[in-house]
Protein backbone atom coordinates (compact mmCIF):
# COMPACT_ATOMS: atom_id res chain seq x y z
CA UNK A 1 0.00 0.00 0.00
CA UNK A 2 1.50 3.30 -1.04
CA UNK A 3 -0.94 5.64 0.69
CA UNK A 4 -4.55 6.43 1.49
CA UNK A 5 -7.05 6.01 -1.33
CA UNK A 6 -8.40 9.28 -2.69
CA UNK A 7 -11.71 10.59 -1.29
CA UNK A 8 -13.38 10.09 -4.63
CA UNK A 9 -12.42 6.39 -4.67
CA UNK A 10 -13.72 5.99 -1.12
CA UNK A 11 -17.04 7.62 -1.96
CA UNK A 12 -17.35 5.41 -5.06
CA UNK A 13 -16.58 2.37 -2.86
CA UNK A 14 -19.17 3.51 -0.33
CA UNK A 15 -21.77 3.92 -3.05
CA UNK A 16 -21.14 0.44 -4.40
CA UNK A 17 -19.93 1.76 -7.75
CA UNK A 18 -19.76 -1.23 -10.12
CA UNK A 19 -17.26 0.54 -12.39
CA UNK A 20 -14.59 0.38 -9.71
CA UNK A 21 -12.12 -2.27 -10.91
CA UNK A 22 -11.44 -5.25 -8.75
CA UNK A 23 -7.81 -4.49 -7.94
CA UNK A 24 -8.73 -1.08 -6.58
CA UNK A 25 -11.65 -2.53 -4.69
CA UNK A 26 -9.42 -5.04 -2.93
CA UNK A 27 -6.72 -2.55 -2.09
CA UNK A 28 -9.30 -0.12 -0.68
CA UNK A 29 -10.81 -2.90 1.41
CA UNK A 30 -7.44 -4.02 2.78
CA UNK A 31 -6.54 -0.42 3.55
CA UNK A 32 -9.83 0.22 5.31
CA UNK A 33 -9.24 -2.68 7.63
CA UNK A 34 -6.10 -1.03 8.92
CA UNK A 35 -6.80 2.69 8.71
CA UNK A 36 -9.24 4.27 11.14
CA UNK A 37 -9.08 7.69 9.41
CA UNK A 38 -10.21 6.24 6.09
CA UNK A 39 -12.95 4.30 7.81
CA UNK A 40 -14.20 7.57 9.26
CA UNK A 41 -14.07 9.12 5.79
CA UNK A 42 -15.97 6.12 4.43
CA UNK A 43 -18.69 6.61 7.04
CA UNK A 44 -18.96 10.26 6.05
CA UNK A 45 -19.25 9.59 2.33
CA UNK A 46 -21.86 6.83 2.49
CA UNK A 47 -24.96 7.66 0.44
CA UNK A 48 -28.15 8.67 2.22
CA UNK A 49 -30.06 5.42 1.77
CA UNK A 50 -27.18 3.37 3.24
CA UNK A 51 -27.00 5.67 6.27
CA UNK A 52 -30.76 5.39 6.74
CA UNK A 53 -30.57 1.58 6.52
CA UNK A 54 -27.75 1.43 9.08
CA UNK A 55 -29.69 3.68 11.43
CA UNK A 56 -32.75 1.52 11.13
CA UNK A 57 -30.72 -1.62 11.84
CA UNK A 58 -28.97 -0.14 14.85
CA UNK A 59 -32.26 1.13 16.28
CA UNK A 60 -33.73 -2.35 15.86
CA UNK A 61 -30.76 -4.03 17.53
CA UNK A 62 -30.88 -1.59 20.44
CA UNK A 63 -34.57 -2.24 20.89
CA UNK A 64 -33.97 -6.00 21.07
CA UNK A 65 -31.05 -5.59 23.45
CA UNK A 66 -33.22 -3.46 25.75
CA UNK A 67 -36.04 -6.02 25.63
CA UNK A 68 -33.78 -9.02 26.35
CA UNK A 69 -32.45 -10.13 29.73
CA UNK A 70 -29.82 -7.96 31.40
CA UNK A 71 -26.27 -9.22 30.95
CA UNK A 72 -25.01 -11.30 33.85
CA UNK A 73 -23.02 -9.32 36.36
CA UNK A 74 -19.30 -9.80 36.16
CA UNK A 75 -18.48 -11.71 39.26
CA UNK A 76 -15.46 -11.57 41.44
CA UNK A 77 -13.19 -14.25 40.02
CA UNK A 78 -11.78 -15.19 43.42
CA UNK A 79 -15.18 -16.62 44.25
CA UNK A 80 -14.10 -19.81 42.57
CA UNK A 81 -11.92 -20.42 45.59
CA UNK A 82 -14.75 -19.78 47.96
CA UNK A 83 -15.03 -23.40 49.10
CA UNK A 84 -11.39 -23.23 50.12
CA UNK A 85 -12.08 -20.07 52.12
CA UNK A 86 -14.88 -21.81 54.07
CA UNK A 87 -12.81 -24.91 54.68
CA UNK A 88 -9.93 -22.83 55.90
CA UNK A 89 -11.83 -20.47 58.18
CA UNK A 90 -11.66 -22.71 61.29
CA UNK A 91 -7.99 -23.55 60.75
CA UNK A 92 -6.92 -20.01 60.04
CA UNK A 93 -8.96 -18.72 62.98
CA UNK A 94 -7.20 -21.22 65.19
CA UNK A 95 -3.79 -20.16 63.88
CA UNK A 96 -4.60 -16.49 64.39
CA UNK A 97 -5.89 -17.20 67.91
CA UNK A 98 -2.76 -19.12 68.83
CA UNK A 99 -0.60 -16.29 67.53
CA UNK A 100 -2.74 -13.81 69.48
CA UNK A 101 -2.26 -15.87 72.64
CA UNK A 102 1.47 -15.88 71.99
CA UNK A 103 1.45 -12.09 71.80
CA UNK A 104 -0.53 -11.88 75.05
CA UNK A 105 1.74 -14.32 76.86
CA UNK A 106 4.74 -12.39 75.65
CA UNK A 107 3.28 -9.22 77.14
CA UNK A 108 2.60 -10.95 80.45
CA UNK A 109 5.89 -12.84 80.69
CA UNK A 110 8.59 -10.88 78.85
CA UNK A 111 11.21 -13.29 80.11
CA UNK A 112 10.05 -16.06 77.74
CA UNK A 113 11.81 -16.50 74.39
CA UNK A 114 9.81 -14.94 71.56
CA UNK A 115 6.78 -17.21 71.16
CA UNK A 116 5.77 -15.56 67.90
CA UNK A 117 9.12 -16.52 66.38
CA UNK A 118 8.77 -20.07 67.66
CA UNK A 119 5.30 -20.38 66.19
CA UNK A 120 5.94 -18.59 62.88
CA UNK A 121 7.38 -21.63 61.02
CA UNK A 122 4.42 -23.88 61.78
CA UNK A 123 1.71 -21.22 61.37
CA UNK A 124 0.96 -21.92 57.66
CA UNK A 125 1.10 -25.72 57.97
CA UNK A 126 -2.51 -26.44 59.04
CA UNK A 127 -3.85 -24.36 56.16
CA UNK A 128 -1.50 -25.92 53.60
CA UNK A 129 -2.42 -29.41 54.79
CA UNK A 130 -6.12 -28.67 54.42
CA UNK A 131 -5.64 -27.07 51.00
CA UNK A 132 -4.27 -30.26 49.45
CA UNK A 133 -5.84 -33.37 50.81
CA UNK A 134 -8.60 -35.63 49.62
CA UNK A 135 -10.43 -35.51 52.90
CA UNK A 136 -11.00 -31.77 52.86
CA UNK A 137 -11.79 -31.22 49.17
CA UNK A 138 -15.25 -32.65 48.50
CA UNK A 139 -14.72 -32.63 44.74
CA UNK A 140 -11.22 -34.11 44.87
CA UNK A 141 -12.10 -36.88 42.44
CA UNK A 142 -13.32 -34.35 39.88
CA UNK A 143 -10.36 -32.05 40.46
CA UNK A 144 -7.89 -34.92 40.18
CA UNK A 145 -9.12 -35.77 36.69
CA UNK A 146 -8.59 -32.24 35.33
CA UNK A 147 -5.47 -30.93 33.62
CA UNK A 148 -5.17 -28.08 36.14
CA UNK A 149 -4.56 -30.50 39.02
CA UNK A 150 -0.90 -30.28 39.82
CA UNK A 151 1.75 -28.18 41.44
CA UNK A 152 0.32 -24.92 40.10
CA UNK A 153 -3.05 -25.53 41.76
CA UNK A 154 -1.33 -26.50 45.00
CA UNK A 155 0.73 -23.30 44.85
CA UNK A 156 -2.41 -21.25 44.27
CA UNK A 157 -4.04 -22.75 47.33
CA UNK A 158 -0.89 -22.37 49.41
CA UNK A 159 -0.72 -18.72 48.34
CA UNK A 160 -4.30 -18.24 49.52
CA UNK A 161 -3.25 -19.58 52.93
CA UNK A 162 -0.18 -17.37 53.08
CA UNK A 163 -2.26 -14.34 52.09
CA UNK A 164 -3.98 -14.67 55.47
CA UNK A 165 -1.11 -15.96 57.61
CA UNK A 166 1.48 -13.39 56.53
CA UNK A 167 -0.52 -10.29 57.63
CA UNK A 168 -1.39 -11.97 60.94
CA UNK A 169 2.28 -12.80 61.48
CA UNK A 170 3.20 -9.26 60.53
CA UNK A 171 0.79 -7.87 63.11
CA UNK A 172 2.00 -10.27 65.79
CA UNK A 173 5.68 -9.56 65.16
CA UNK A 174 4.96 -5.85 65.17
CA UNK A 175 3.23 -6.13 68.56
CA UNK A 176 6.04 -8.08 70.17
CA UNK A 177 8.77 -6.09 68.48
CA UNK A 178 10.53 -8.90 66.64
CA UNK A 179 11.88 -8.52 63.13
CA UNK A 180 9.31 -9.25 60.41
CA UNK A 181 11.94 -10.88 58.20
CA UNK A 182 12.83 -13.25 61.01
CA UNK A 183 9.20 -14.28 61.39
CA UNK A 184 8.42 -14.60 57.68
CA UNK A 185 11.47 -16.40 56.33
CA UNK A 186 10.93 -19.58 58.40
CA UNK A 187 7.22 -19.37 57.62
CA UNK A 188 7.96 -19.45 53.88
CA UNK A 189 10.64 -22.10 54.29
CA UNK A 190 8.27 -24.43 56.13
CA UNK A 191 5.57 -23.91 53.49
CA UNK A 192 7.94 -24.89 50.67
CA UNK A 193 9.36 -27.73 52.76
CA UNK A 194 5.85 -29.10 53.34
CA UNK A 195 5.26 -29.01 49.59
CA UNK A 196 8.64 -30.58 48.79
CA UNK A 197 8.21 -33.34 51.36
CA UNK A 198 4.67 -33.74 50.05
CA UNK A 199 6.22 -35.13 46.88
CA UNK A 200 7.39 -38.10 48.91
CA UNK A 201 4.82 -38.65 51.64
CA UNK A 202 1.83 -36.44 50.72
CA UNK A 203 1.33 -32.85 51.76
CA UNK A 204 -0.83 -33.56 54.79
CA UNK A 205 1.61 -36.03 56.32
CA UNK A 206 4.51 -33.74 55.48
CA UNK A 207 2.83 -30.85 57.28
CA UNK A 208 2.05 -32.93 60.37
CA UNK A 209 5.57 -34.36 60.44
CA UNK A 210 7.25 -30.99 60.06
CA UNK A 211 5.10 -29.40 62.78
CA UNK A 212 5.84 -32.28 65.17
CA UNK A 213 9.56 -32.20 64.41
CA UNK A 214 9.75 -28.44 64.91
CA UNK A 215 7.84 -28.65 68.17
CA UNK A 216 9.96 -31.44 69.63
CA UNK A 217 13.39 -30.54 68.32
CA UNK A 218 13.35 -26.74 68.46
CA UNK A 219 10.34 -25.15 70.16
CA UNK A 220 10.19 -27.30 73.31
CA UNK A 221 13.93 -27.14 74.14
CA UNK A 222 13.84 -23.39 73.50
CA UNK A 223 10.99 -22.97 75.97
CA UNK A 224 12.70 -25.12 78.56
CA UNK A 225 16.05 -23.39 78.29
CA UNK A 226 14.40 -19.99 77.78
CA UNK A 227 16.84 -19.34 74.98
CA UNK A 228 16.15 -18.74 71.27
CA UNK A 229 17.90 -21.20 68.95
CA UNK A 230 20.51 -19.92 66.51
CA UNK A 231 18.11 -20.47 63.62
CA UNK A 232 15.76 -17.81 64.94
CA UNK A 233 18.43 -15.16 65.40
CA UNK A 234 19.16 -12.65 62.62
CA UNK A 235 22.00 -14.85 61.32
CA UNK A 236 19.52 -17.65 60.61
CA UNK A 237 17.75 -15.86 57.78
CA UNK A 238 20.35 -17.00 55.25
CA UNK A 239 19.69 -20.62 56.25
CA UNK A 240 15.93 -20.17 55.83
CA UNK A 241 16.34 -18.58 52.42
CA UNK A 242 18.61 -21.44 51.38
CA UNK A 243 16.08 -24.02 52.60
CA UNK A 244 13.26 -22.21 50.80
CA UNK A 245 15.11 -22.13 47.50
CA UNK A 246 16.32 -25.73 47.77
CA UNK A 247 12.93 -27.18 48.68
CA UNK A 248 11.11 -25.08 46.09
CA UNK A 249 13.59 -26.30 43.46
CA UNK A 250 13.06 -29.90 44.52
CA UNK A 251 9.26 -29.52 44.37
CA UNK A 252 9.42 -27.97 40.90
CA UNK A 253 11.56 -30.79 39.50
CA UNK A 254 9.04 -33.33 40.83
CA UNK A 255 5.97 -31.32 39.83
CA UNK A 256 4.41 -34.29 38.03
CA UNK A 257 3.94 -36.08 41.34
CA UNK A 258 1.17 -33.68 42.33
CA UNK A 259 -1.16 -34.31 39.43
CA UNK A 260 -3.45 -36.63 41.40
CA UNK A 261 -4.24 -34.24 44.25
CA UNK A 262 -2.17 -35.86 46.92
CA UNK A 263 -1.83 -39.33 45.48
CA UNK A 264 -0.17 -40.30 48.72
CA UNK A 265 -2.53 -38.68 51.19
CA UNK B 1 -19.06 -19.82 14.09
CA UNK B 2 -15.58 -20.46 15.46
CA UNK B 3 -12.12 -20.98 14.12
CA UNK B 4 -11.11 -24.62 13.87
CA UNK B 5 -7.55 -25.13 15.01
CA UNK B 6 -5.07 -27.31 13.16
CA UNK B 7 -4.99 -29.71 16.12
CA UNK B 8 -8.68 -30.42 15.72
CA UNK B 9 -8.49 -31.32 12.07
CA UNK B 10 -5.30 -33.37 12.39
CA UNK B 11 -5.88 -37.06 11.64
CA UNK B 12 -5.77 -39.35 14.64
CA UNK B 13 -2.85 -41.73 14.69
CA UNK B 14 -4.15 -44.06 17.38
CA UNK B 15 -6.35 -47.05 16.52
CA UNK B 16 -8.42 -46.89 19.72
CA UNK B 17 -9.55 -44.00 21.86
CA UNK B 18 -9.29 -46.17 24.98
CA UNK B 19 -6.95 -49.13 24.92
CA UNK B 20 -6.19 -51.28 27.95
CA UNK B 21 -3.94 -54.32 27.82
CA UNK B 22 -3.74 -56.62 30.84
CA UNK B 23 -4.71 -53.63 32.95
CA UNK B 24 -4.57 -54.06 36.72
CA UNK B 25 -5.86 -51.41 39.11
CA UNK B 26 -6.05 -51.51 42.88
CA UNK B 27 -8.91 -50.26 44.98
CA UNK B 28 -7.20 -49.99 48.35
CA UNK B 29 -5.39 -53.32 48.79
CA UNK B 30 -7.82 -55.25 46.62
CA UNK B 31 -7.00 -55.75 42.95
CA UNK B 32 -10.37 -54.61 41.57
CA UNK B 33 -9.38 -54.67 37.90
CA UNK B 34 -7.24 -57.71 37.21
CA UNK B 35 -5.91 -58.30 33.72
CA UNK B 36 -8.50 -56.43 31.70
CA UNK B 37 -8.16 -56.15 27.92
CA UNK B 38 -10.37 -53.52 26.42
CA UNK B 39 -10.39 -51.50 23.20
CA UNK B 40 -12.96 -48.79 22.66
CA UNK B 41 -13.50 -46.53 19.67
CA UNK B 42 -16.02 -43.74 19.18
CA UNK B 43 -19.59 -44.53 20.12
CA UNK B 44 -21.61 -45.14 23.27
CA UNK B 45 -20.35 -48.09 25.29
CA UNK B 46 -22.45 -49.43 28.12
CA UNK B 47 -20.46 -50.92 30.99
CA UNK B 48 -22.41 -53.66 32.77
CA UNK B 49 -21.49 -55.92 35.61
CA UNK B 50 -22.56 -56.97 39.09
CA UNK B 51 -21.59 -55.00 42.20
CA UNK B 52 -17.89 -55.31 42.91
CA UNK B 53 -17.05 -56.19 39.31
CA UNK B 54 -14.52 -53.34 39.20
CA UNK B 55 -16.55 -50.93 37.10
CA UNK B 56 -15.94 -47.87 39.27
CA UNK B 57 -12.25 -48.69 39.70
CA UNK B 58 -11.90 -49.04 35.92
CA UNK B 59 -13.65 -45.67 35.47
CA UNK B 60 -11.27 -44.07 37.95
CA UNK B 61 -8.25 -45.48 36.15
CA UNK B 62 -9.58 -44.26 32.80
CA UNK B 63 -10.18 -40.82 34.36
CA UNK B 64 -6.49 -40.83 35.44
CA UNK B 65 -7.56 -40.46 39.08
CA UNK B 66 -5.86 -43.66 40.22
CA UNK B 67 -2.64 -45.07 38.88
CA UNK B 68 -2.75 -48.51 37.23
CA UNK B 69 -0.88 -51.16 39.21
CA UNK B 70 0.16 -52.98 36.06
CA UNK B 71 -0.46 -53.50 32.38
CA UNK B 72 -0.78 -50.81 29.77
CA UNK B 73 -3.38 -48.09 29.41
CA UNK B 74 -3.50 -45.77 26.43
CA UNK B 75 -5.97 -42.89 26.19
CA UNK B 76 -6.26 -40.84 23.01
CA UNK B 77 -2.96 -42.32 21.86
CA UNK B 78 -1.08 -41.19 24.97
CA UNK B 79 0.22 -43.70 27.44
CA UNK B 80 -1.07 -43.26 31.00
CA UNK B 81 1.51 -45.09 33.04
CA UNK B 82 2.43 -42.81 35.92
CA UNK B 83 5.11 -40.95 34.01
CA UNK B 84 4.91 -37.99 31.69
CA UNK B 85 2.40 -35.21 31.44
CA UNK B 86 -1.31 -36.01 31.60
CA UNK B 87 -2.52 -32.54 30.73
CA UNK B 88 -3.15 -33.26 27.07
CA UNK B 89 -5.16 -36.38 27.85
CA UNK B 90 -7.05 -34.72 30.69
CA UNK B 91 -8.13 -31.81 28.50
CA UNK B 92 -10.04 -34.33 26.41
CA UNK B 93 -11.66 -36.05 29.39
CA UNK B 94 -15.11 -35.66 30.90
CA UNK B 95 -15.75 -37.59 34.09
CA UNK B 96 -18.71 -38.04 36.38
CA UNK B 97 -17.67 -40.03 39.45
CA UNK B 98 -20.05 -42.33 41.26
CA UNK B 99 -19.71 -40.48 44.54
CA UNK B 100 -19.90 -37.05 43.17
CA UNK B 101 -18.51 -34.46 45.57
CA UNK B 102 -19.36 -30.82 45.08
CA UNK B 103 -19.09 -27.51 46.82
CA UNK B 104 -22.48 -26.87 48.46
CA UNK B 105 -22.23 -23.08 48.40
CA UNK B 106 -21.54 -22.87 44.66
CA UNK B 107 -24.38 -22.23 42.26
CA UNK B 108 -24.72 -24.70 39.39
CA UNK B 109 -23.23 -22.15 37.01
CA UNK B 110 -20.29 -21.38 39.28
CA UNK B 111 -19.61 -25.08 39.73
CA UNK B 112 -19.61 -25.81 36.01
CA UNK B 113 -17.53 -22.67 35.40
CA UNK B 114 -15.01 -23.75 38.00
CA UNK B 115 -14.74 -27.17 36.37
CA UNK B 116 -14.34 -25.53 32.94
CA UNK B 117 -11.55 -23.43 34.39
CA UNK B 118 -9.88 -26.52 35.87
CA UNK B 119 -10.15 -28.18 32.46
CA UNK B 120 -8.11 -25.28 31.08
CA UNK B 121 -10.68 -24.14 28.57
CA UNK B 122 -9.96 -20.83 26.84
CA UNK B 123 -11.33 -18.02 28.99
CA UNK B 124 -13.49 -16.57 26.25
CA UNK B 125 -15.14 -19.93 25.52
CA UNK B 126 -16.12 -20.63 29.12
CA UNK B 127 -19.40 -18.65 29.60
CA UNK B 128 -20.93 -19.93 26.36
CA UNK B 129 -19.83 -23.52 26.94
CA UNK B 130 -21.17 -23.45 30.50
CA UNK B 131 -24.57 -22.16 29.41
CA UNK B 132 -24.75 -24.75 26.62
CA UNK B 133 -23.82 -27.62 28.96
CA UNK B 134 -26.42 -26.53 31.53
CA UNK B 135 -29.08 -26.26 28.85
CA UNK B 136 -28.23 -29.68 27.45
CA UNK B 137 -28.94 -31.34 30.78
CA UNK B 138 -32.10 -29.29 31.26
CA UNK B 139 -30.99 -27.28 34.29
CA UNK B 140 -31.20 -23.82 32.72
CA UNK B 141 -33.98 -22.72 35.08
CA UNK B 142 -31.91 -23.72 38.14
CA UNK B 143 -28.57 -22.42 36.85
CA UNK B 144 -28.27 -19.83 39.61
CA UNK B 145 -29.53 -22.06 42.43
CA UNK B 146 -27.02 -23.24 45.01
CA UNK B 147 -25.87 -26.82 44.73
CA UNK B 148 -27.07 -27.65 48.24
CA UNK B 149 -30.66 -26.77 47.29
CA UNK B 150 -30.79 -29.26 44.39
CA UNK B 151 -32.49 -32.65 44.49
CA UNK B 152 -30.58 -35.86 43.81
CA UNK B 153 -31.55 -36.03 40.14
CA UNK B 154 -30.67 -32.37 39.60
CA UNK B 155 -27.27 -32.90 41.24
CA UNK B 156 -26.65 -35.81 38.93
CA UNK B 157 -27.52 -33.59 35.96
CA UNK B 158 -25.23 -30.85 37.24
CA UNK B 159 -22.53 -33.52 37.36
CA UNK B 160 -23.24 -34.49 33.77
CA UNK B 161 -23.07 -30.79 32.80
CA UNK B 162 -19.58 -30.43 34.25
CA UNK B 163 -18.49 -33.61 32.47
CA UNK B 164 -19.61 -32.44 29.03
CA UNK B 165 -18.66 -28.77 29.37
CA UNK B 166 -15.37 -29.21 27.48
CA UNK B 167 -16.85 -31.36 24.67
CA UNK B 168 -14.64 -34.26 25.74
CA UNK B 169 -13.27 -36.87 23.37
CA UNK B 170 -13.58 -39.44 26.18
CA UNK B 171 -16.70 -39.12 28.31
CA UNK B 172 -16.80 -41.35 31.39
CA UNK B 173 -20.09 -41.48 33.27
CA UNK B 174 -20.33 -43.64 36.37
CA UNK B 175 -23.98 -44.38 37.19
CA UNK B 176 -25.32 -41.23 35.54
CA UNK B 177 -28.98 -42.28 35.56
CA UNK B 178 -29.31 -42.68 39.33
CA UNK B 179 -32.08 -40.36 40.52
CA UNK B 180 -33.27 -39.34 37.05
CA UNK B 181 -36.99 -39.60 36.37
CA UNK B 182 -38.18 -41.55 33.29
CA UNK B 183 -38.51 -38.44 31.13
CA UNK B 184 -35.05 -37.21 32.04
CA UNK B 185 -33.65 -40.62 31.28
CA UNK B 186 -35.07 -40.39 27.76
CA UNK B 187 -33.46 -36.95 27.33
CA UNK B 188 -30.24 -38.35 28.71
CA UNK B 189 -30.24 -41.18 26.17
CA UNK B 190 -30.60 -38.55 23.44
CA UNK B 191 -27.59 -36.71 24.85
CA UNK B 192 -25.58 -39.93 24.86
CA UNK B 193 -26.40 -40.60 21.23
CA UNK B 194 -25.33 -37.05 20.33
CA UNK B 195 -21.99 -37.50 22.03
CA UNK B 196 -21.44 -40.99 20.65
CA UNK B 197 -21.25 -39.62 17.13
CA UNK B 198 -17.77 -38.17 17.48
CA UNK B 199 -16.51 -39.16 20.92
CA UNK B 200 -16.01 -42.25 23.02
CA UNK B 201 -18.64 -42.47 25.75
CA UNK B 202 -18.40 -45.10 28.48
CA UNK B 203 -21.48 -45.35 30.69
CA UNK B 204 -21.47 -47.58 33.72
CA UNK B 205 -24.92 -48.61 34.82
CA UNK B 206 -27.03 -51.33 36.39
CA UNK B 207 -29.97 -50.67 34.10
CA UNK B 208 -29.72 -53.12 31.23
CA UNK B 209 -32.54 -51.45 29.30
CA UNK B 210 -30.63 -48.14 29.28
CA UNK B 211 -27.73 -49.92 27.63
CA UNK B 212 -29.87 -51.57 25.01
CA UNK B 213 -31.70 -48.33 24.21
CA UNK B 214 -28.80 -45.91 23.99
CA UNK B 215 -25.56 -47.81 23.50
CA UNK B 216 -23.90 -48.98 20.32
CA UNK B 217 -21.73 -51.41 22.21
CA UNK B 218 -21.97 -53.41 25.43
CA UNK B 219 -18.99 -54.09 27.66
CA UNK B 220 -19.58 -56.54 30.47
CA UNK B 221 -17.12 -57.28 33.21
CA UNK B 222 -17.00 -59.48 36.25
CA UNK B 223 -14.35 -59.83 38.97
CA UNK B 224 -12.05 -57.39 37.25
CA UNK B 225 -12.03 -59.10 33.87
CA UNK B 226 -13.76 -58.53 30.58
CA UNK B 227 -16.60 -60.99 30.15
CA UNK B 228 -18.24 -59.86 26.97
CA UNK B 229 -17.99 -57.10 24.40
CA UNK B 230 -20.40 -56.74 21.50
CA UNK B 231 -23.52 -55.06 20.23
CA UNK B 232 -26.74 -55.02 22.27
CA UNK B 233 -28.15 -57.53 19.78
CA UNK B 234 -25.28 -59.89 20.52
CA UNK B 235 -26.03 -59.55 24.23
CA UNK B 236 -29.68 -60.37 23.62
CA UNK B 237 -28.64 -63.41 21.55
CA UNK B 238 -26.78 -64.81 24.57
CA UNK B 239 -29.99 -65.39 26.50
CA UNK B 240 -32.77 -67.89 26.00
CA UNK B 241 -36.32 -68.15 27.33
CA UNK B 242 -35.23 -70.17 30.33
CA UNK B 243 -32.91 -67.49 31.75
CA UNK B 244 -33.81 -65.11 34.55
CA UNK B 245 -34.90 -61.62 33.53
CA UNK B 246 -37.92 -59.67 32.29
CA UNK B 247 -36.52 -58.46 28.96
CA UNK B 248 -34.42 -60.18 26.28
CA UNK B 249 -31.40 -58.09 27.24
CA UNK B 250 -31.76 -58.94 30.93
CA UNK B 251 -31.96 -62.63 30.02
CA UNK B 252 -28.79 -62.24 27.95
CA UNK B 253 -27.07 -60.53 30.88
CA UNK B 254 -28.01 -63.15 33.41
CA UNK B 255 -27.15 -65.99 31.03
CA UNK B 256 -23.65 -64.59 30.48
CA UNK B 257 -23.11 -64.12 34.19
CA UNK B 258 -24.42 -67.57 35.07
CA UNK B 259 -22.22 -69.22 32.45
CA UNK B 260 -19.16 -67.33 33.68
CA UNK B 261 -19.81 -68.29 37.30
CA UNK B 262 -20.28 -71.93 36.33
CA UNK B 263 -16.95 -71.86 34.47
CA UNK B 264 -15.22 -70.21 37.41
CA UNK B 265 -16.61 -72.82 39.82
CA UNK B 266 -15.60 -75.73 37.58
Amino acid sequence: MTGHPSPSVISRYAGGDLDLDEATLWSVEVHLEECADCRARLAGSAPGDVVALLERVSAGVELQVAAGPAPARRRWSARRHRWLVWRLVPWLTMTATVLGCAVLLQALRPSLPSLVLLLAPVAPLPGVAVAWSRGSDPAWELVASTPAAGLSLLLRRAAAVLAVIVPVLGLASNRTGVSLALALSPCLAFTTMAIALGVVVGVRRAAIGLAAAWGLVVALPALLTADLPVLLRPGGIAVWVLVTVASAGFAVTRADRFRRLSSRN
Amino acid sequence: MRTVSAAETAPTTHPWVVHAEQLRVRAGRHLAVDGLDLALGNGVHGLLGPNGAGKTTLMRALATVVEPAGGRLTLLGESVDGRGDYRKVRRGLGYLPQQFGFYPRFTVREFVEYMAWLKEMPKTAVPGAVQRAIERVGLADRADARMKTLSGGMLRRAGIAQAIVNDPAVLLLDEPTVGLDPEQRLDFRELLRDFGVDSCVLVSTHLVEDVVAACTDVVMMNEGRLLFQGTPEALIAQGSEGDAGDSPAERGYSALLRRHRAEAAA
